[in-house]
C-alpha cells in the first residue's frame, strides 16, 4: 500500500541506521537559524528534542500545559530506564535488547525502528550522566542496575524510585541552557488546541494560553507532537490528572493515522482503587517485583477471614499461599511481563481470591527480601549469630534504601505500613503502546508533523516492557528526531518566515474558537467529569483487561451515545478569557469521547490476542500453554492504522504488514 | 465527616481577593485533600458557581504542581507530602479548614488558589544546569567514577520538586533551599566543577533579583519541604558562593 511506506531503509538491521545517518540531507549551521520548530509537550521525548534541537540552531517554540517543563508527567516515572551497556557483564548486547523487546511486544512492533532504539540506547546512559543526573552507584562509584520484567539481564539504570524525575531534569537542564540563549521560546500553561496545514505541511499550531484564555497563532517549518497517549481515555489510570490526547487527536482529525489504539498498558503493580470518589490511580514500581512476591491465599477460608479482618496476611504459612507467578511461570517468576502479571492477577481475582473488600487486591509480600538482605548484610558487617530481630531491622534498610519513596507513598496513601504487611495491589491503566503512526523518521502521514515518546506507536508493539518507555522517549528525542527531522528540513532553507496571516490558520483558529464558544454557552446539565467517569466505566469494563466481540460492541454504540449526550448536556462554567480548568478539560473529553470509539472499533477488528490486547476468544485450548493469550500470525501480523473520516466508526483501515527478517516469530512463552 | 473550608477566592491577579466559605458533607476519610476539592468544586459546577481554581497534576506528589497552605501551613498538617499525598484523615469531623494559595512576593497569585512560580524557571536558566550538548559521542558513562555517599548526596538534593513550599513556609520568602539543592546537586559531583563558579553567582544573583528575601536560618523550610531536602545544602551554597566571590 503506497500510503503507508515505512521508510526503512534497505540493508542488513545492524547497518541501516548508521548507512541512513550517512546519506540524509543536511543542513547547515547557517541556515538551521532560519528554520523554526515547533515542539508540544516537555516530558522526556519533547524535552530532549526541543534541547537537541536548539543545540543544533533551529528556533525551538516548546510547548507545555504545566506552568513549567519539569512538570511533563515523564516526571512521575519510577523504576528505570534500560540501556544495552552489558556493564553487569551478564551477556547483554544490543540484539538482546532488540529481541527482548520485540518479544515482549508480542511481535507487533517494527524491527527496524527496535533495533535503532538498542542501538542508541547506551548513548542515553552517557550523555545523562554527562548532564549530571545522579544514577544510583556501587561501592566502587559505578553504575548500579536492577532488573525489570520480562527479560533475563540486569540492564535497567535507576535513580531510587525517581528515574523519571531524574532524566526529566536533566532534559529540562538541558532546556533551560537553550531557554537562556533564546534558542528555545518556551510557552509554559498553553494548550495546542489544532494543528495547521498549509499546501498540504504541518506548518503551525493553534494554541490557547491557559492564563488569559488567549487564542494564539504559532507558525513553524515543522511541527513535533511529544504529548504523551490517551490513557486517562478510562478516566483512572496512572496518568496525571491533566494528561490528555487532545494533540494528538487533532492532527489525526486533520490527517495523521491512528495506529493500534487498542494496544493499552494495564500495569499489574498500582494501588487499589479505595471508592468512587477516586480521582487517580498510583502505580508501585515494576522494580518492586525485583525483591516482592506476589500471592494470594491458597484457601478460600483464609480469604473470608482476611477480607473480614479476622485473620492478617502475616498469619499465613508458607503453605497456605499461593504465589501464582512462581506456580505458572516458574522460568521468570514474578518478573514476568506486565501483560501476562496483570492477567494473572485479574485470573485470581475473577476465582474469588481478591484480599480486599472490593475482592480486586492482591498482596506484593518482601519478608523473604527482607530477610535475604537481612542475613547478607550480618555476614558484611561479621554479626555471627544474628537475632530475626537483627536480620529484619539490616534487610529493611536495604529495601528502604532501594524503594522508600516508594514505600512512603504507599503507606501515605493506604495508612499501612509495607515493612510489616505486604502491599496490597491490583492492576491500573499506565501506558499506551498504541499511538499516531509514524514512518521511521518519526513522521507522521502529515508532511512536517512528527510524533515521538508515547504519542506515537512505533517501538514496544503490543505490550511495553518495564523501563523501556524512558529509553523511547529519550531515543526519540536526543538520537534520532534530530537527524531524521533534518532530512526533511533540508528542502525548507529558503521558504522563510511561515506566516500566520493566512486563511488557513484564520480557518482553524475559528474552529477553535467556535468549540470554546460552544461550551461556555451551552449551560447544560451535568460536569464535564460526568461524563469522564461514565466514558471510564465503558472503558474499563468493556476494553480492559479482557476484551471480547460482544463488549466491544456494545462499548461502540454507548460511547457514541455518551458523545451525543455530551454535545447536548455538558455544562462549562466561567468565562473563556481567563484561566478555566473546566474548559481546559471540556476539550480533552470531547476528544476521548471520540478516541474510546475508535479504540473499541480497533479491539473489535483485532480477533486474536496479543500482549496487552486480550480477546476472551482468542485463548490456547491444550498443550503446556492453555489459558494463555493466543496470537494470529498469519492474519495480524500488521499495523492497524486508522483514517480518520468523520466518524470514528467510519475510520478505514490501512495496514502496515510487520516483516520479521532478523527474528523468529514464536509463542511468547514465560513458563 | 462534614467540614467547613475557608477558602481564598480571587478572580484574576488584579483582584483584591476574599476568604469565602463552603460546606461540604460526606467527606470520606481516605480520600486525598484534592479528592475533597473535587467534591467541592463538583458542588459549586452543580449549583451554577465557579469552582475553584487549584494547580495540581500527578496527584503522586512528584510534579510539584499542588501548592495549598492549609490551616497555615505548606502542604498542610503532615509531613513529608505534598498537598495531592495529604489525607483526610489526617483532620476531623467539624473541622473548619482554611485554604490560602502560597503567599510570596515573587510568587504573585493568578487565580484563587494558583500562582505564577516562574521566578523559579528564571533562577534554573540562570545556571541550572552543565553545558553539554547531545551528542552520542561524551566519554562512557562509567569512565567517571563517583564515590557512592556523593553519589547518594547529590541524589537527595536532585530530589527537590520545585513546588515552592519552602518560599511559601519561610517568614522572609526566601528560596535559598530550592537554589541550594540544585547548586548542591551539581556541586558534589565531578561534571558540575567546571561551572561551579559562575553557576552559583549567577543562580544567587537571579534569586535576588527575582524578589526572593534572605535566609535567617529559622529551619521552616526544612520542616515543610515535602522532599525533605536538607538544610545542608544550603550551607553548602554558601560555601560554594563564598569560595566564587573569593575567586572574583
Amino acid at each position: 500500500m503506497a500510503i503507508l511506506d515505512s521508510k526503512v531503509p534497505k540493508g542488513p538491521l545492524k547497518d541501516k541506521w548508521t548507512d541512513y545517518k550517512d546519506h540524509i540531507d543536511l543542513v547547515n549551521p547557517a541556515n538551521k537559524r532560519l528554520i523554526d520548530v515547533i515542539v508540544v509537550g516537555t516530558g522526556l521525548a519533547g524535552g530532549s528534542a526541543s534541547a537537541t534541537l536548539a543545540e543544533l540552531g533551529y528556533n525551538v517554540k516548546a510547548f507545555a500545559y504545566q506552568d513549567s517543563p519539569r512538570r511533563a508527567h515523564s516526571i512521575a516515572a519510577q523504576g528505570g530506564i534500560n540501556a544495552a551497556k552489558n556493564y553487569q557483564g551478564d551477556g547483554d548486547s544490543f540484539y538482546r535488547l532488540f529481541y527482548d523487546t520485540v518479544k515482549g511486544g508480542d511481535y507487533r512492533s517494527r524491527e527496524a525502528n527496535v533495533y535503532r532504539l538498542a542501538q542508541v540506547s547506551a548513548n542515553i546512559i552517557d550523555q545523562c550522566v554527562a548532564q549530571g543526573v545522579p544514577f544510583a552507584r556501587d561501592y566502587g562509584g559505578q553504575l548500579d542496575n536492577r532488573s525489570f520484567g520480562g527479560v533475563l539481564v540486569s540492564r535497567t539504570f535507576y535513580a531510587k524510585g525517581q528515574t523519571g524525575q531524574q532524566l526529566l531534569l536533566g532534559a529540562y537542564s538541558a532546556m533551560n541552557r537553550q531557554i537562556a540563549r533564546g534558542k528555545i521560546e518556551m510557552f509554559n500553561r498553553h494548550e495546542m488546541l489544532d494543528v495547521v496545514i498549509v499546501d498540504g505541511k504541518a506548518r503551525g499550531i493553534i494554541a490557547r494560553n491557559l492564563v488569559t484564555g488567549e487564542i494564539e497563532r504559532h507558525s513553524a517549518h515543522a511541527v513535533v507532537i511529544a504529548s504523551g497517549g490517551y490513557g486517562n481515555v478510562y478516566f483512572l489510570s496512572t496518568n496525571a490528572m491533566g494528561s490528555n490526547a487532545t494533540a494528538a487527536w487533532k492532527i489525526h482529525k486533520k490527517g495523521a493515522f491512528f495506529a493500534n489504539p487498542c494496544y493499552t498498558q494495564i500495569h499489574p503493580t498500582c494501588i487499589p482503587r479505595s471508592g468512587d470518589y477516586q480521582s487517580k490511580l498510583t502505580l508501585m514500581s515494576e522494580s518492586l517485583r525485583n525483591d516482592g512476591r506476589i500471592w494470594v491465599p491458597k484457601n478460600m477460608d483464609d480469604v473470608m477471614a482476611i477480607r473480614e479482618g479476622r485473620k492478617k496476611p502475616t498469619d499465613l504459612s508458607e503453605e497456605e499461599r499461593d504465589y501464582y507467578l512462581e506456580r505458572r511461570y516458574p522460568a521468570f517468576g514474578n518478573l514476568v511481563p506486565r501483560d501476562v502479571a496483570s492477567r494473572a492477577a485479574k485470573e485470581r481475582c475473577d476465582a474469588g481470591y481478591g484480599v480486599n473488600a472490593t475482592g480486586e487486591a492482591v498482596y506484593l509480600d518482601f519478608k523473604s527480601a527482607i530477610e535475604r538482605y537481612g542475613k547478607e548484610q550480618a555476614k558484611l558487617k561479621g554479626i555471627e549469630n544474628p537475632s530475626a530481630a537483627k536480620i529484619t531491622e539490616l534487610g529493611e534498610a536495604i529495601v528502604e534504601a532501594k524503594y522508600g519513596n516508594l514505600f512512603q507513598m504507599y503507606e501515605k496513601i493506604v495508612d499501612d505500613n509495607p515493612y510489616k504487611t505486604p502491599m496490597m495491589i491490583y492492576p491500573a491503566t499506565h501506558y499506551t503502546m498504541g499511538g499516531i503512526w509514524v514512518d521511521y523518521n518519526l513522521m507522521t502521514t502529515i508532511p512536517g508533523c512528527y510524533a515521538i515518546g508515547e504519542a506515537n506507536f512505533s517501538d514496544h508493539g503490543a505490550n511495553r516492557l518495564g523501563a523501556s518507555a524512558l529509553m523511547q522517549g529519550l531515543a526519540d528525542g536526543y538520537f534520532v528526531l534530530p537527524y531524521t527531522i533534518g532530512d526533511y528540513l533540508a528542502d525548507d532553507i529558503r521558504t522563510g518566515k511561515i506566516s500566520t496571516d493566512t486563511k488557513e490558520f484564520e480557518e482553524a483558529e475559528n474552529a477553535v474558537k467556535d468549540r470554546i464558544d460552544f461550551f461556555i454557552n451551552n449551560k447544560g446539565e451535568h460536569s464535564v467529569d460526568y461524563y469522564h467517569k461514565k466514558l471510564g466505566k465503558i472503558m474499563w469494563e468493556k476494553c480492559g483487561m479482557a476484551r471480547n466481540e460482544q463488549g466491544l460492541k456494545e462499548a461502540m454504540t454507548e460511547i457514541k451515545a455518551l458523545r451525543e449526550d455530551f454535545w447536548k448536556n455538558v455544562t462549562v462554567p466561567g468565562d473563556a478569557n481567563e484561566m478555566n480548568p473546566e474548559l481546559e478539560k471540556a476539550g480533552r473529553v470531547a476528544d476521548f469521547l471520540e478516541l474510546g470509539e475508535l479504540f473499541a472499533k480497533d479491539a473489535l477488528n483485532r480477533t486474536e490476542s496479543c500482549g496487552g490486547h486480550f480477546r476472551e476468544e482468542s485463548v490456547e485450548l491444550d498443550g503446556p500453554q492453555k489459558g494463555e493469550a493466543k496470537r494470529d500470525d498469519e492474519n495480524f501480523a500488521y499495523v492497524a492504522a486508522w483514517e480518520y473520516k468523520g466518524e470514528p466508526a467510519d475510520a478505514v483501515l490501512h495496514k502496515e504488514e510487520l516483516e520479521f527478517n532478523d527474528i523468529e516469530l514464536k509463542q511468547r512463552s514465560y513458563k | 465527616m462534614n467540614l467547613t473550608l475557608k477558602i481564598w477566592r480571587q478572580k484574576g491577579a488584579n483582584d483584591k481577593g476574599r476568604m469565602v466559605d463552603y460546606k461540604v458533607t460526606d467527606i470520606s476519610e481516605h480520600m486525598s485533600f484534592l479528592e475533597m476539592m473535587d467534591v467541592l468544586n463538583e458542588q459549586l459546577i452543580n449549583r451554577g458557581e465557579e469552582p475553584v481554581a487549584f494547580d495540581h497534576d500527578c496527584r503522586e506528589g512528584i510534579c510539584g504542581m499542588c501548592s495549598m497552605y492549609i490551616n497555615g501551613e505548606a502542604h498542610g498538617p503532615d509531613r513529608g507530602v505534598t498537598t495531592c499525598q495529604l489525607h483526610m484523615r489526617m483532620f476531623k469531623d467539624g473541622d473548619t479548614i482554611t485554604i490560602e494559595p502560597w503567599r510570596a512576593a515573587a510568587f504573585p497569585v493568578i487565580k484563587d488558589l494558583v500562582v505564577d512560580r516562574t521566578s523559579f524557571e528564571r533562577i534554573q536558566q540562570a545556571g541550572g544546569y552543565i553545558s553539554v550538548n547531545t551528542s552520542g559521542n561524551t566519554t562512557d558513562a562509567n569512565s567517571i567514577l563517583i564515590p557512592k555517599e556523593d553519589a547518594d548526596k547529590a541524589m537527595d538534593a536532585a530530589t527537590c520538586i520545585g513546588c515552592g513550599a519552602c518560599v511559601a513556609t519561610c517568614k522572609n520568602s526566601s528560596a535559598m533551599l530550592f537554589v541550594g539543592a540544585k547548586v548542591s546537586q551539581y556541586a558534589l559531583l565531578p561534571q558540575g566543577q567546571v561551572e561551579a563558579t559562575e553557576r552559583v553567582k549567577n543562580m544567587v544573583a537571579q534569586m535576588d533579583l527575582e524578589g526572593f528575601g534572605n535566609c535567617t536560618n529559622t529551619g521552616a523550610c526544612e520542616i515543610e519541604c515535602p522532599k525533605g531536602i536538607s538544610l545542608e545544602n544550603i550551607a553548602r551554597m554558601n560555601t560554594e558562593f563564598l569560595k566564587a566571590s573569593l575567586k572574583g
